[in-house]
């Protein structure tokens, strides 16, 4: 007797095991992250299959539901290689996969953080200038899953839901701009894209955003195991950061035509 | 009964790469079949190179000569330096006689699993290097992963301020690859580098 399973995954990282085998973790629908081992996963024709990000049609056997299985899968959308050329998009992508990989409990299904990752990688290839402010959102995603969402819809002082400007690090409550003045320097910014899918953002905001779920990933979904934010996330911000600093350096001055 | 002797041989054997404990039994008995033929002479060998070969500390490269022979090599160009992950790239690299340049063993990829930083490559020296004033191009000749791509981001971006020109490898069709055997991401890459002929 055996066990199995098959269906859509995400590859969330794959490291190599012995000299041709690798051991790959999988985010799924219904098994949530997976674990598996890819016999001859470091092969050329594998290789390219597990790759962080990719969306793969997976197989996983074992004899026992328990034990590590053995996972083999064909290759559905290759994220990472159409993300590689893009410095943002690789950075955000691998930034995803790390956190999805660091923060979920392995074999409880997590279908939203699952769909969230999905729409994510796909939006990459869409629409890559977005792609800071799509990772945001699935962090948002990734930590209401978890149970330590942000409640975002209104003030937690006085209950409204004008001008939410910032949210509490403590309680992860959005905060108005007249009860969160008196504090504000202790607040943690609101971006306005979270609010209203249509506002422009751009790197100030995106920077804005990641700092925000980076508090409460580092604090909540990594801190209870004692583990700091994924090196791949921090690189991701780090690069929003620079984007930011280089989007308020003051633009040369036109020369005047002779 | 075996010899403790054979069997220590034959797990210290099984411990290298390609070599499994039944490919190391092999190997073991050919060697004792005519020891003064074919074991002793590979031992003094092994200990002769684990005397003689150092890490060059100009770029990295295994060689019993420190610089390596590549970097003292006056024939080969010194205006471009190919950045390698490891020795074994390296090796691959000169057997396939494309490179004239010189070489950057960099030790390695960043790896978010692995744990390995920007601080724990050999990037430092990399720039050191190119401080000296002779580079005109810098190979970035790095894996095609994830790891791979997002190393040679940072590469690009910390020797950018040198004024350097960086390239890197180009990705897409195997020589003698069909294109209905190469997977989608492949494909992919063959197709954003396509070029006019």
């Amino acid at each position: 007797m055996s066990t199995s399973w098959e269906g859509p995954a995400i590859v969330l990282s794959a490291r190599p095991h012995g000299e041709a085998g690798a051991l790959v973790s999988l985010l799924t629908e219904a098994m949530g992250r997976h674990p598996g081992l890819a016999k001859g996963g470091q092969s050329r024709a594998q290789t390219p299959v597990w790759q962080a990000g990719n969306l793969v049609e997976a197989r996983w056997v074992a004899r026992l539901a328990e034990q590590l299985g053995a996972v083999s899968g064909e290759l559905v959308h290759p994220a990472a290689a159409l993300a590689m050329e893009e410095p943002l998009t690789l950075a955000v992508l691998s930034a995803a996969c790390s956190v999805a990989d660091g923060a979920l409990p392995e074999r409880v299904a997590h279908p939203e953080s699952f769909h969230g990752l999905v729409r994510l990688i796909v939006s990459l290839t869409r629409a890559p200038e977005r792609a800071p402010e799509a990772l945001v959102r699935w962090e948002l995603i990734l930590l209401r899953e978890l149970g330590y969402g942000l409640d975002l819809e209104a003030c937690a002082v006085t209950g409204t839901n004008q001008e939410l400007v910032w949210v509490s690090p403590r309680t992860g409550r959005a905060v108005g701009r007249q009860a969160g003045e008196p504090y504000a320097g202790r607040l943690l910014p609101l971006p306005k894209f979270l609010l209203n899918e249509d506002a422009a953002a751009g790197p100030e905001e995106w920077l804005e955003g990641l700092r925000l779920t980076a508090h409460f990933l580092e604090r909540d979904a990594f801190g209870i195991h004692h583990r700091p934010l994924p090196a791949a996330r921090i690189r991701a911000q780090d690069r929003v950061a620079a984007l930011a600093e280089a989007a308020q350096l003051p633009k040369p001055e036109q020369q005047e035509p002779l | 009964m075996r010899h403790d002797a054979i069997e220590h041989l034959v797990g210290m054997l099984a411990k290298l790469p390609g070599l499994g404990r039944r490919s190391a039994r092999r190997a073991v008995l050919r060697m004792l079949q005519d020891p003064a033929a074919r074991m002793l002479p590979l031992a003094d060998a092994l200990t002769a190179a684990a005397a003689a070969v150092k890490p060059c500390r100009v770029c990295g490269n295994l060689d019993s000569t420190d610089p390596c022979r590549i970097c003292s090599d006056p024939a080969r160009d010194q205006d471009a330096i190919c950045v390698v992950e490891g020795v074994a790239e390296l090796w691959a690299l000169e057997r396939a006689h494309a490179h004239h340049g010189l070489y950057h063993v960099l030790g390695g990829l960043l790896s978010a699993l692995g744990g390995t930083g920007p601080g724990d490559l050999s990037i430092q020296p990399l720039l050191a290097r190119i401080a000296e004033g002779r580079t005109r191009e810098v190979i970035l000749a790095l894996p095609a992963t994830v790891d791979g791509a997002a190393t040679a981001h940072v590469l690009a971006e910390r020797l950018a301020p040198t004024g350097v020109q960086i390239t890197r490898l180009a990705q897409g069709v195997p020589i003698g690859g069909a294109l209905d055997v190469l997977d989608d991401g492949t494909l992919a890459a063959a197709l954003k580098s396509r070029r006019a002929v």
